[in-house]
């Protein structure tokens, strides 16, 4: 179609003056003058940018910019002017930000209310989950896990919080003592004095209560040093083994297993291997506590999404 | 050499060359000022219109973006709902594929607001500085008291039109009303300024200052048009074999007043009074055929047809035609396989978008399975599974929900106090929802099982469902 245009429109087309081999020579067909002025209008609008914004470097600082300056509250609570940057910026739109002001209010909301309310207002709830998964991520799932749980390989080094067996108690109250004053999860080692026998016997009486199939002499003969002094196991488990909140001790007849990786075995004598080795080196886990790392609002909404993982009580 | 480069330096930037154009009146000219008063009364009133709804904003067609929804009449648009935003501007583009197939750049030539707003700020222009050869006079003017006011009302009047257009873009994203207040007593948000501002520099710009050189050089619509057509699209065209004769075009001098005389003479019908180039907004003479800069704006055919009407000539001499009815002398074909193409796939498009609009979903639920962990055991041997559901209640009314389960044996569904709940008009919520089976009762791996929400009291909803999954060891 430009062909047509130049050919009929008659007039001679521009040419940039050159000529190669006598006669070939290249078309100019000039770019209109306002692309250019465009181009120049960039170039003053990085001058008025290099006034008004930090940009270049010199010496160990940098130009700061002109009449440009940001005020923000620091950690501390006071006012500060400084000049305009983003991290200045940033810091102060997660002050007084649309979303920030939102998450203010919701966060206030959520600390005048009482566990049970907050558990009975499912948008109070989704704003608790999704603000606590954050915590429980920077400052949780290094021991328990992203979910709450550890992969096989890192079986029973520290508690399952995504099931419904709860150590040291799952209502609000008792999640909450848990995270702000920490736990020392212990357990003796009968290893000293208990030899293999008995705690084979032992381990055989402990897979049986939760309805493992077991060797019944050996049990039986287990369950005399579970509930006799020898072992003492009644004293923290119960007599029923059904465990003891306030030592942290397992309920020993779910199907729940803590620490010895009774689900990972496949042989009957694999499991009653890695009872054995629990009931012989003992447990010791330790959970820090967190109230002087994590404020009281955190440790709220901390408590409301572990209670939530597993279901709670 | 030395100087040849110089010249060649010097030719690589071209200004602007004014262009006048001259008024028309005719056919076209009348369908076109149509066209722009109904396209002007949409845009500008469009955002004053009321519009009652059970719940939400009372304005006709309200972006909402604060709020997140979309209020078309009485349709309302939710973020969930964007994928339509696809399907309309594929619409759009294949809508103009198929016309640009059948009739070359109508859109260009009536629709595109470049056409129809620089037609208004020519208005302007032409209104305050007079016909073609008044403006192209004042151009040439010294700076006097008379070219300072008439080149300044004309700007002044520009500038007004261009904030008018960027005022009415920007009170489309909030209650009009209220927002024109607001944006007069300096209390509109910051966006609504540089929006407004921004749109009043660009029309204030492209329809005053830039115009053809939007179309010709900006635009790559123009240019993919351009790629479109076929030797049977409509094009504007000048009919060169009536118009040139065997010996060309010649004026209506002596002896050559009368078609018979002229064809005696050997010219042909065209007087070469310049007409058709004086009003060509894009300044072509389209009496050198199909040219890109060409916007089929069909004013040059007015313009002809006016001469010819008043010689008592036939019209035609520049007239809608085809590259197959010029050169072959035969009708364009419309039935081709690239417009039936087109045909289709604008046809399913317009289906699917009307089928997916019209089925809109009162209630949005979407499931989605924590994955970790997948599963947990519980004390009691179950196997648990842990879902977050969203949920949307787009009803405009309270909509009290209870959730079960269909499809899992054994199952037992713990939502904590949210097995029932009341959803809000327009409330959004998420849940946690945990699932627990047996394993006996499930052999290995995932079973699907289905998800229900039902509505209760609410005899026009149906229940929802949606599939999930459960994973056991």
């Amino acid at each position: 179609m430009s062909d047509n245009n130049t050919q009929q429109q008659g007039n001679a087309v521009q040419t940039t003056g050159h000529a190669w081999d006598g006669d070939l020579q290249e078309f100019n067909n000039p770019l209109p003058r306002w692309w250019i002025w465009t181009f120049y209008a960039t170039i003053i609008f990085s001058l008025g940018y290099w006034i008004i914004y930090p940009t270049w470097p010199y010496a160990n600082t940098f130009t700061k910019g002109v009449g440009n300056t940001i005020t923000f509250q620091n950690d501390a609570g006071e006012e500060v002017t400084t000049h305009w940057n983003t991290r200045s910026l940033l810091i102060k739109d997660m002050q007084t930000g649309e979303e920030a002001t939102k998450q203010k209010a919701y966060l206030e909301k959520v600390n005048a209310a009482s566990y049970e309310e907050i558990l009975s207002d499912p948008d109070m709830m989704a704003f608790a989950n999704s603000m606590a998964k954050v915590v429980f991520a920077d400052n949780c799932a290094a021991c328990h896990g992203p979910g709450g749980d550890l992969p096989e390989q890192a079986f029973g080094l520290y508690p399952n919080i995504a099931d419904d067996a709860w150590l040291w108690g799952g209502t609000t109250a008792e999640i909450e003592q848990t995270i702000t004053h920490g736990r020392n999860g212990y357990m003796p080692a009968f290893g000293k004095n208990l030899d293999d026998e008995k705690l084979e016997q032992l381990a055989n009486y402990v897979l049986g209560i939760s309805g493992h199939s077991v060797e019944t002499d050996k049990a039986a003969a287990g369950e005399k040093i579970f509930q006799g002094q020898e072992g003492g196991c009644y004293y923290c488990h119960g007599a029923d083994g059904t465990g003891l909140k306030s030592q942290g001790a397992a309920n020993l007849t779910d199907a729940v297993w803590t620490v010895a990786n009774v689900p990972g075995a496949v042989k009957e004598e694999d499991k009653v291997a890695a009872v054995k080795r629990v009931i012989k080196n003992g447990v010791s886990r330790q959970m820090p506590l967190w109230k002087s790392r994590l404020g009281e609002e955190q440790i709220k909404l901390l408590t409301l999404y572990v209670h939530e993982l597993g279901g709670g009580k | 050499m030395e100087n040849e480069q110089d010249q060649a330096v010097g030719h690589l930037y071209e200004a602007r060359k004014s262009i006048f154009p001259r008024s028309v009146k005719g056919r076209f000219r009348d369908l076109k000022w149509g066209i722009l008063a109904f396209a002007y009364g949409v845009y500008f009133l469009l955002p004053w219109l009321r519009w009652e709804r059970d719940t939400g904003r009372d304005q006709a067609v309200l972006f909402d973006l604060v709020g997140r929804k979309f209020y078309l009449f009485d349709l309302t648009v939710y973020p969930q709902d964007i994928f339509w935003l696809a399907g309309l501007l594929m619409l759009a583009a294949y809508l103009l594929f198929f016309v640009t197939g059948i009739a070359g750049r109508v859109f260009c030539g009536y629709f595109c607001f470049q056409t129809l707003w620089t037609d208004v700020f020519v208005l302007v222009e032409r209104l305050v500085q007079g016909e073609r050869p008044a403006r192209i006079r004042l151009s040439k003017q010294k700076w006097d008291a008379e070219k300072i006011f008439k080149i300044g009302t004309t700007h002044l009047l520009w500038m007004l039109v261009a904030f008018f257009t960027g005022l009415s873009f920007v009170l489309y994203w909030g209650d009009a009303p209220q927002l024109i207040g607001d944006f007069f007593t300096l209390q509109a948000p910051f966006a609504a300024y540089a929006t407004a501002l921004f749109l009043t520099a660009t029309t204030y710009v492209m329809a005053g200052h830039a115009r053809e050189q939007v179309c010709t050089y900006m635009c790559p619509y123009s240019r993919f048009q351009s790629a479109m057509f076929d030797s049977d699209s409509l094009i504007v065209s000048y009919d060169a074999k009536r118009g040139e004769g065997d010996k060309g075009r010649a004026r209506a001098g002596r002896n050559l007043k009368t078609r018979e005389t002229r064809t005696e003479a050997g010219v042909g019908d065209c007087i070469d009074c310049g007409y058709c180039v004086q009003v060509c907004p894009t300044g072509i003479d389209i009496r050198n055929g199909l040219q890109i800069q060409c916007i089929s704006c069909a004013l040059c055919i007015d313009a002809c047809d006016t001469i010819m009407d008043s010689l008592e000539w036939p019209r035609g001499l520049v007239a809608y035609t085809s590259e197959r009815q010029v050169s072959e002398g035969k009708r364009a074909r419309l039935l081709r396989p690239k417009v039936l193409g087109y045909f289709a796939v604008l046809m399913v498009i317009v289906t699917a978008l009307v089928w997916s609009v019209s089925h809109q979903q009162k209630f949005d639920m979407t499931i989605s399975q924590v994955r970790q962990p997948l599963f947990v055991t519980l004390s009691d041997g179950r196997i648990q599974n842990s879902y977050e559901i969203k949920m949307n209640n787009k009803t405009g009314a309270n909509l009290m929900l209870a959730f079960s389960l269909d499809g899992l044996p054994g199952a037992e569904l713990d939502m904590g106090k949210f097995q029932a709940i009341i959803l809000a008009p327009e409330q959004r919520l998420r849940l946690t929802a945990r699932v627990r089976s047996h394993p006996d009762l499930l052999v290995g791996g995932s079973h699907s099982f289905v998800f229900r929400a039902t509505p209760i009291k609410r005899d026009d909803l149906q229940e929802f469902m949606q599939n999930a999954v459960f994973t056991t060891p």
